[in-house]
């Protein structure tokens, strides 16, 4: 509007469009477009870095040594660099956690969308919203210093640190997650379809099931695919609960460091900037990154593929 | 004959498929059960361990190697100071960013570009953007392990959050409220400011309150740019007495947040220790509880009134 007034400039200038105020009118979107950008320079900046400290490491050590030695003691004597024994320890934490928060995120989801009265869900929408802002260091110490003493009634050997109360307790904590975004997902499937699936007979359950959720399905994929990258970066709990000590398992009542437990471990101590202990972090943080833009894809994926639209 | 046995089978079907519908409405409750009970016992566990604690000294002693006489003074204004930087640095860039992608950008590539970012950001473990802050702020910038670089670290990790809620705000507005706007000639930040940015408001203030809470609680990031120390100082303040009244100092000065002070306490095997850290994570369970809580109401509020 304010390029049109330009060429009309007489007439313009008295009613106050001037170039100077063409010119206030481009700063500003130019101000806003710098804010927008900033998000993909972070992305950038996020990348460059990892992958510049990560290219100093795999300096020192190779690809091959990294994805296949079985011991990971970078601050030790006898140094090895495989990175097996995190990333099995981020997959059995993992693995508890989305088998809790999965199929509970769902049945809750599928009972406040198709079940609930109007007043619980009402109530517990937000109560289960303000449950996901609990920090997670408090879920850690929940898992330490509660779950693991209960669990530890049931199985009398399990050790102080462990990966099965560590992962239950993400599992926990991931509920309000899934659920919310899986209920979003059906909520937004039009009326008429559950009304045309009940007009045949069919129970709430058997909608739900067969109607609702097949029509949500690339939300209830997205919300999913969020569990997984939470529980794979999840850091605190598994730093907490599940011991800082890097150990190839896959047994999940033992201690195990996870990736994310490994760079809480190192960045407590006072590692000196640019020694390889430093490096590890970041090569760390880049296998990290690397899993989780995976599952980001494959969400994407799925969702393009499987998108319905009404 | 044969049709009443018909009638009989069918009477069995759906008395079969409303049994498991009845199951599953179980399932549901008992599940939702699940959740509420694990919060219960969260709450009664720190609050049996943690009560005594929770005396004014508390809140007005520095962490100290004798557990009784311990407190959270020095974590409680480091988190106030780091809030402020994280405040002042993501709220201002997030609506930046959400007006824009609303308002002003032209449907291309590069919009996508950067839509598709800010959802892949929000992704991002936070401990990355701790390796990211590491990295770039303490070492290539010379910020060390201060306030300023913790900061900065949250604003980024809850920069999408602001982001999406401005753009969710923005977006609920009727089109009809623009054109109004430029029908008396307003120009296009006109309109932004006068109209779009105060209708918008409340859900913007929700998205912000939600991303401070979270980052109140972020732990994460903040061990890893390396402010796991023993803190029984303030930074300095930041009103002095001469001129010029104001002073920056405090943004380089070294500090602990309630999140750290709390980690540390858990990580210690005595038992003293361990009542402090249900105490600490008491104030900071209070602490995001109402942050939450009020942006919730804001947000139910909103809900009721607004009718364009």
């Amino acid at each position: 509007m304010a390029v049109r007034s330009h060429s009309n400039s007489k007439k313009a200038g008295k009613l106050g469009y001037s170039f100077r105020r063409h010119l206030h009118e481009r700063f500003i979107e130019m101000l806003l477009f710098v804010s927008a950008l900033v998000s993909v320079v972070i992305m950038i900046a996020i990348v460059a870095m990892l992958v510049k400290e990560s290219y100093v490491f795999f300096q020192h050590v190779s690809i091959l040594d990294f994805l296949t030695d079985k011991q990971w003691t970078p601050l030790f004597d006898d140094a090895h660099y495989g990175i097996l024994p995190l990333v099995s320890g981020t997959l059995v934490s993992s693995l508890i956690a989305l088998v809790v928060a999965l199929p509970l995120g769902t049945i809750i989801a599928i009972y406040l969308s198709e079940f609930a009265p109007f007043t619980v869900r009402e109530i517990a929408k937000p109560f289960l919203e303000l449950l996901g802002g609990i920090p997670t260091i408090v879920y850690g110490y929940f898992a330490l210093l509660f779950v693991t003493p209960l669990l530890q009634i049931i199985f009398p050997e399990l050790p102080g640190f462990n990966l099965l109360s560590a992962g239950l307790v993400m599992g926990i904590m991931i509920i309000p997650y899934v659920s919310s975004m899986t209920e979003d997902a059906m909520r937004a499937v039009p009326m008429n379809i559950r009304e045309g699936s009940y007009a045949m007979g069919a129970t709430r359950f058997q909608t739900a099931i067969r109607v609702v959720m097949p029509a949500a399905f690339s939300g209830i994929a997205a919300a999913y695919i969020l569990g997984i990258s939470r529980a794979v970066g999840e850091t605190m709990v598994v730093a907490i609960a599940a011991g800082m000590q890097p150990n190839l398992t896959w047994n999940p009542m033992e201690p195990a460091a996870t990736i994310t437990a490994y760079i809480v471990q190192v960045s407590l101590g006072d590692l000196p900037h640019g020694s390889i202990g430093y490096q590890t972090i970041f090569a760390a943080g880049l296998t990290l990154l690397l899993i989780t833009l995976a599952f980001n894809i494959i969400g994407h994926i799925l969702r393009k593929r499987y998108r319905e639209i009404y | 004959m044969k049709t009443d046995k018909k009638l009989e089978e069918i009477r069995a079907i759906i008395a079969h498929h409303k049994r498991w519908d009845l199951i599953f409405l179980v399932t549901g409750i008992l599940a939702l059960m699940i959740a509420v009970l694990t919060f219960v016992a969260l709450f009664s566990h720190m609050l049996v361990d943690g009560a005594p604690r929770l005396t004014w000294s508390f809140f007005t002693s520095f962490p100290s190697r004798h557990a009784e006489s311990a407190g959270i003074l020095s974590a409680w204004v480091g988190t106030t100071l780091v809030m402020i930087v994280t405040a002042l640095s993501a709220v201002p860039l997030g609506i930046g960013a959400g007006v824009y992608l609303e308002e002003y950008a032209p449907k291309n590539l590069f919009t996508e570009i950067i839509e598709i970012n800010v959802t892949n950001l929000a992704g991002v473990p936070s401990i990355i953007y701790g390796l990211l802050a590491l990295g770039l702020f303490v070492h290539q910038l010379s910020l060390g392990h201060s306030i300023l670089a913790a900061g900065l670290a949250l604003a980024l990790l809850i920069l999408p959050i602001v982001i999406l809620a401005t753009r969710e705000a923005i977006r609920s507005i009727p089109i009809s409220i623009r054109e109004g706007s430029y029908a008396l000639g307003a120009t296009k930040w006109q309109t932004v400011s006068d109209h779009i940015l105060p209708y918008s408001a409340p859900g913007i203030l929700t998205g912000v309150i939600i991303g401070l809470a979270r980052a109140i609680g972020e732990t994460a990031p903040i061990i890893t740019i390396g402010a796991l120390t023993f803190i029984a100082f303030l930074p300095p303040s930041p009103v002095q007495e001469e001129f010029p009244y104001l002073s920056f100092e405090w943004l380089m000065a070294p500090f602990t947040v309630m999140p750290i002070q709390m980690f540390n306490w858990v990580s210690r095997p005595e038992e003293e220790f361990q009542f402090n850290a249900a105490a600490a994570g008491l104030v900071l369970v209070v602490m995001t509880l109402a942050m939450n809580g009020l942006a919730i109401y804001l947000r139910y509020r909103m809900r009721k009134k607004i009718k364009w």
